[in-house]
């Protein structure tokens, strides 16, 4: 059990700056996910908590020790690959009990941890096969089997699910997260999907370009996004945003408001332009009905936006009005701010067109 | 007749394959078999049947005694230091720097040399007065060897030029091996609190030890076959020291023109050989794949 704790955390390679400046607490016992595009940084900030990678500046602390020159093995952490990285030479036993023996323990205590914890992830019968033998789902086990075992401070996982299929992947979403109510250890968690992300952390660390875009639960950082980047990031289809230049009158000059955003599900779509505050007319470009919703592809004079409806009947007409709440429209200033939905309410956004 | 077409037209198009195969491979191997009962001396038109006259013969000979032990010594020595060698080589040099494949690069390099050139070249360097190799060691102090020209040291040196020879292929395909080794799983080992010992022994030596083999095996059945070297260097000699199996059976065949006698001790390689492939096979058919 401990926290993780990043202060002033730079990596650069050569030329290039992969993390720059990260400052970040993840909780004891928390189940924290990164989270971010290809390339932001999040499996180089996995890496340095398992020292894999060595940080160019700055300090992390697992629990209150310092960490910077601890090797790897001394640092009670334990890993996932996403390729799981099991020893094809060795057993399901061989693997679990590797990290055991290099830690000298004893032959009758390794025997009941191995037997432990092949009962937790059910891989008892397969204890004597040799890892090529076994599915993708049954290897993932021994990998989380191999990290259980050494009852580490920290669990990380690197992209875990990503070999499996669709059906696996969601089965296992859902044991990881038993699993670490069970473990009440801390977990972190990488990952480019925000429906893992979503529905797995209690934490979310979204990352764009080595920098932390907004560290928050699930539900704030939908809610409540920092940024354009996080809301566009978070949330299928992404956040609609329309620059103020597009809308007929606004006074959000003064105020540095450069574009307006709302979620594709929070769009209501209309034969009549309604009592709005935001009203547009529209027309559907595209349709895709997955059953218990719709996403609609909208053509309106302020560019191309997404609709979202739940169980409501298909709308099929040409001409249509595409309007918001007021309460659900977020304001971006230039440098890709969100000043929260819940600033100036009473601010009436005139945009009512008559084209 | 283009349904006879259709059904031949498959052995039609492998036939010249067989049929070079067949003209230069088992035809000749076959006649070396039917020679092997045989007396000729290459030209007279009758050949006498002997039996197991020629095998008796062999037996018998102290000086086909001592080339089967030559060769064995020889393939001991140099396949066994070669693959050690190349193995601790490739360890050390497989790294991604510049400088690393240079050495890389330089190591390789005895490989792309005609063998008749390195013979020549280890003569020079091995000639007892005028040698670099006695130069260097009277530089250090060091007692001189007599090299290729004592009965002692002969075979000792050609083994050296065989391991000189092939340890740079040796090393290449030994560091293809490393590198074909995940490296998450030294990332796992690290995390798993592995030493660098152990790390070598459960994982590099296992996952390479399909690659070793295929070496060792390929190596026996080269060294069983060493004649370059010994023709131009040796002679097979001095007093029997470097003769080996092939350079016997050469001189035996086109030397004395003792055709049937030669061929017997030819039927002897083929026996030896074969059991290598066949070993080869079964134990590659058998063998761990990792993936």
């Amino acid at each position: 059990m401990a926290e993780i704790r990043f202060e002033n955390v730079k990596k650069t390679y050569g030329e290039d700056t992969i993390i720059s400046d990260m400052n970040m607490t993840i909780k004891d016992g928390s189940f924290t996910v990164i989270v971010g595009p290809s390339g932001c940084g999040k499996s180089t900030t996995l890496r340095m908590i398992a020292g894999l990678e060595t940080q160019t500046e700055g300090n992390i602390y697992i629990g209150d020790r310092l960490v910077n020159d601890v090797s790897p093995g001394k640092r009670n952490v334990s890993m996932v690959f996403q390729n799981y990285a099991l020893y094809p030479t060795m057993s399901v036993k061989g693997n679990i009990e590797f990290g055991l023996k290099n830690r000298k323990v004893q032959k009758a205590e390794r025997q009941k941890l191995i037997e432990e914890v092949a009962e937790i992830v059910g891989l008892t019968p397969y204890l004597n096969k040799k890892p090529q033998k076994l599915s993708g789902g049954q290897r993932q086990r021994v990998a989380l089997a191999r990290a259980m075992v050494k009852k580490p401070d920290v669990f990380i996982l690197d992209e875990p699910l990503s070999n499996l299929d669709a059906k696996l992947r969601q089965q296992m979403r859902s044991e990881l997260v038993q699993l670490h109510a069970k473990l009440g250890t801390t977990f972190v968690y990488v990952t480019h999907d925000q429906v893992e992300a979503m529905s797995m952390g209690d934490e979310i660390v979204l990352l764009d370009q080595g920098e932390i875009m907004q560290m928050a639960p699930p539900l704030d950082l939908y809610n409540y996004p920092a940024n354009r980047f996080t809301a566009q990031f978070i949330g299928t289809p992404p956040m609609n945003l329309v620059s103020v230049d597009q809308l007929p009158s606004a006074g959000f000059r003064e105020k540095a408001v450069e574009q307006i955003g709302f979620r594709p599900e929070k769009a209501k779509l209309r034969h009549f332009p309604g009592n709005d505050q935001f009203s547009m007319p529209c027309t559907i470009l595209n349709r895709e009905t997955l059953g218990s919703e719709i996403i609609y592809q909208l053509d309106t004079f302020a560019g191309k936006l997404y609709a979202k409806t739940f169980n409501e009947p298909v709308v099929d007409d040409e001409q249509l009005f595409v309007s918001v709440n007021n309460e659900d429209i977020y304001y971006f200033k230039e440098n890709g701010r969100c000043i929260a939905p819940y600033f100036n309410r009473e601010t009436p956004i005139k945009v009512r067109s008559t084209v | 007749m283009s349904r006879w077409l259709e059904r031949f037209r498959p052995y039609l198009m492998v036939a010249p394959a067989i049929i070079v195969f067949v003209l230069f491979f088992i035809y000749p191997i076959g006649y070396m078999i039917y020679l092997s009962f045989h007396e000729w001396d290459f030209i007279s038109p009758d050949k006498q049947f002997v039996g197991l006259d020629n095998f008796a013969g062999l037996s018998e000979h102290p000086e086909f005694l001592k080339s089967l032990e030559n060769t064995f010594v020889f393939t001991f020595f140099s396949v066994g230091i070669t693959t050690v060698l190349a193995l601790l080589l490739a360890l050390w040099i497989n790294r991604p720097t510049r400088f690393y494949g240079f050495v890389q690069g330089a190591v390789f390099s005895p490989h792309i040399i005609s063998l008749v050139s390195i013979a020549m070249l280890w003569m020079w360097l091995m000639d007892p007065q005028y040698g670099l190799l006695n130069w260097g060691l009277e530089m250090f102090g060091l007692p001189q060897s007599q090299w290729l020209a004592s009965p002692e040291t002969a075979l000792y040196s050609i083994i050296l030029v065989a391991i000189w020879k092939s340890i740079g292929f040796n090393t290449l395909i030994i560091i293809a091996g490393l590198q074909s080794i995940p490296p998450h799983l030294y990332e796992a080992a690290a995390l798993d609190q592995s030493s660098r010992f152990t790390s070598f022994a459960k994982i590099t030596f296992p996952m390479i030890s399909p690659t070793l083999f295929f070496l060792i095996i390929m190596n026996l059945i080269g060294s069983f076959q060493v004649f370059e070297t010994i023709d131009i260097m040796t002679q097979g000699g001095p007093l029997q020291s470097t003769n080996t199996l092939v350079y016997y059976i050469y001189e035996y065949g086109f030397r004395f023109f003792q055709l049937g006698y030669a061929s017997s001790a030819g039927v002897i390689l083929l026996i030896v050989l074969s059991i290598l492939t066949v070993l080869y096979f079964f134990l590659m058919s058998k063998r761990v794949h990792y993936q």
